[in-house]
């Protein structure tokens, strides 16, 4: 099994500030991290390797510096890793994003599985896994859970989607693109061994030219969305507290709420 | 043509442009809401004389700290020019297992608001297998027109086969806004229309209106978790394809002496043989799910036990609502993840959100604070989820739920003896 996990590099704390002047979120500073949902993709594509043997590529699109997540990609059990970066890149919405990794992966080569985490916790989209497999051309499921059985011989698998509602099962043709929830598995930890490895690893670094890619498909100039204006939202305040004994706190609760016409 | 404007919210009034300009094409003028104020140059905006400027983009250049000037070179504005063959509000009726999903509504409600204001018909668009019948409701829902893909072969979703049938009618019928909901459905498959079409796509928006002047959708939606907000548009595409978060437009008022057309359409394209539906399992330990749920009553480490769920259960059944959980409590193996609400989990917005014992980690808040009314049952006064409490009350939960159940059964009781 040949398989590519997405890996995205995020800021380690959803608590970011604006420079208000320029409307741009302010990075510096704030420490980065793999995106959480990625540590499941990732641990996911190990695990079939493990068990079918293969190859896992990790492969990120982003600044220079987001080298470091393959290397902790590689130090999780990831076999090579590839870093997309460009500044023709840069400002690329989920559009522009998925285009770009979908010429990666091509340049890859073939592969049997793209395994993605649900979503990021940054950009909060989930729109890139599913536009990738549009721009690759081959199916994909969001949502995973499970997957249930892999059949080699007969490429295909059986997945788990997560509803609203329950579970659908779905049967995929290979090659297909997946994006997993926390659910599926629990990552394993870097293992000393596999972060001295990670720490030598030669990653492919790929620019526009690289990738000879349409450059009116890249970056903010590929975007068909523009961030007009980012601001923070008026911060939510606290109400008051309900003091009292137990009884005395629930019915004051009950008859504040019936004011309130929510029950 | 090509085309040249000024994001005035962008523009500080430095002046740098104006120096650049070769032309003399642009001025500072006061910004219009500070007209009568003091003279500080921040308070300026540049203007461009359309009639002087030869679009050259210097002033692009010159503003580039801001990106405050906006120039579209012809390509751009011939792309730009096409936008006027696309006309109309769509809305994706998202339906699973003979039910129109809730989210669907208020995409009518604010669907409407939206083609009314651009003086366009609201479309629905309904794809399944037996739901013909709820067409006639999308038009008492406030649709003008509705199209029904009924098939056998639309039964179940899957992703290629419901992109192609919308990809294709968007081609065929060209509406300028598809609005769909933020579901496991809508957050998939939209995504794969808007790519196929070369369109924009914003994700889970909570705020939609209309820019007058270009007709341009503005999206309001969070990201980071909920601490910044971001206004998107999509200028130059059509169309302006949206996923809408649950539980945050207000549902069209129903009203059955309202017309519409309802319009059948037949779909013969060949369509990839590519998922197979196997079967759906349903989810029996939610009785109401978390998305649709108008109140949720959610069980964290406090709760010391997994037993402690099924006094969360009780009351959640009790008010009609869901059950939810912090990542901790789900971690500990107490309740499945399906229950989790935060940013690991699920992200809900109630009307009524109860955290029992829930400290309210910022990942666990990010996923629910947008809730109308938040209750917060905790020990700790200084728990991080008081702070965004509409009410907190502070104490043990194992005391104060007990009692709340009992409060809300002896009025039930009252109410039983009165009738």
């Amino acid at each position: 099994m040949e398989i590519i996990v997405c890996i995205k590099q995020v800021p380690g704390t959803t608590n970011v500030k604006i420079d208000t002047q320029r409307g741009t979120l302010i990075r510096d500073g704030v420490e980065s991290i793999m995106n959480p949902f990625d540590e499941y993709a990732l641990e996911e594509g190990v695990r079939i390797k493990e068990k079918y043997g293969g190859r896992v590529i990790a492969i990120t699109m982003g600044p220079p510096q987001a080298e470091a997540v393959l290397r902790e990609a590689i130090s999780r059990g990831a076999d090579e890793g590839v870093l997309l970066t460009d500044k023709a890149f840069a400002g690329a919405d989920t559009w522009a994003t998925s285009y770009t990794l979908s010429e990666g992966i091509k340049k890859i080569g073939a592969y049997d599985m793209i395994i993605c985490g649900k979503q990021a916790i940054d950009g909060d989209t989930a729109q890139v896994g599913p536009s990738l497999a549009e721009h690759l051309n081959i199916p994909h499921c969001a949502y995973v859970r499970k997957i249930e059985n892999i059949d080699i011989e007969n490429k295909y698998i059986i997945v788990h989607r997560m509803m609203e509602d329950g579970t659908d099962v779905i049967k995929m043709p290979l090659p297909a693109l997946i994006t997993v929830v926390k659910e599926i598995n629990t990552p394993r930890l870097p293992s000393f061994k596999r972060m001295v490895l990670a720490k030598k690893a030669q990653l492919a670094v790929w620019g526009q030219k690289e990738l000879r890619c349409d450059v009116n498909k890249i970056g903010l100039k590929g975007s068909p969305t523009n961030v007009e204006k980012v601001f923070t939202p008026p911060p939510r305040h606290g109400g008051e507290y309900i003091e009292g004994t137990p009884q005395e706190q629930a019915r004051k609760l009950i008859e504040k709420l019936k004011q309130l016409q929510i029950i | 043509m090509a085309n040249i404007y000024i994001i005035e919210e962008r523009c500080v009034g430095c002046g740098l442009c104006v120096k650049e300009c070769p032309y003399s094409a642009i001025t500072l003028v006061y910004k219009k809401e500070q007209q009568t104020a003091a003279t500080d140059k921040k308070l300026k905006t540049a203007v461009i004389d359309l009639n002087k400027c030869t679009y050259c983009g210097a002033c692009v250049d010159a503003c580039k700290k801001y990106a405050a000037i906006v120039l579209q070179k012809e390509e751009e504005a011939r792309i730009e020019a096409g936008k006027d063959e696309y006309r109309g509000v769509w809305v994706f009726a998202e339906q699973r297992h003979g039910k129109i999903s809730e989210v669907v509504f208020e995409l009518l409600g604010v669907g409407r608001k939206l083609a009314d204001k651009l003086k366009v018909p609201l479309s629905a668009v309904l794809i399944g297998y037996k739901v013909e019948q709820y067409a006639q409701e999308l038009i008492y829902y406030s649709a003008d027109r509705v199209y029904v893909y009924d098939d056998e072969k639309f039964a179940e979703f899957r992703d290629e086969v419901y992109t192609k049938v919308l990809a294709d009618l968007i081609k065929e019928e060209k509406p300028e806004i598809v609005l769909m909901g933020a579901t496991a459905i809508g957050r998939s498959f939209a995504s794969r229309v808007a790519t196929r079409l070369h369109t924009g796509l914003t994700a889970d928006c909570t705020e939609l209106d209309i820019d007058p002047q270009t007709r341009d959708l503005l999206q309001t939606r969070p990201a980071f978790g909920g601490n910044i907000m971001a206004t998107i548009r999509t200028p130059r595409h059509r169309p302006q394809m949206a996923t809408v978060r649950h539980k945050v437009m207000k549902p069209a008022p129903y009203d059955t002496s309202r017309k519409g057309e309802i319009i059948k359409k037949k779909s013969d394209s060949i369509i990839p043989q590519w998922n197979q539906f196997i079967q759906f399992i349903e989810d029996t330990t939610q009785k109401v799910n978390l998305a649709d749920a108008d109140i949720i009553v959610s069980g964290g480490r406090g709760l010391g036990k997994p037993e402690g769920f099924k006094l969360i259960e009780e009351l959640a059944t009790l008010l009609g609502g869901a059950v939810g959980a912090s990542r901790a409590a789900v971690d500990a193996g107490w309740i499945s993840y399906s229950h989790q609400v935060g940013q690991t989990g699920r992200t809900v917005a109630p009307k009524l959100y109860i955290a029992c014992g829930i400290s309210g980690a910022v990942q666990h808040l990010v996923g629910m604070s947008s809730s109308k009314v938040i209750v917060a049952i905790n020990k700790d006064r200084d728990a991080p989820i008081m702070k965004v409490a509409t009410f907190a009350l502070v104490g043990d939960l194992y005391e104060i739920v007990p009692a709340i159940i009992n409060e809300l059964t002896k009025k039930e009781n009252v109410a039983k003896e009165v009738a």
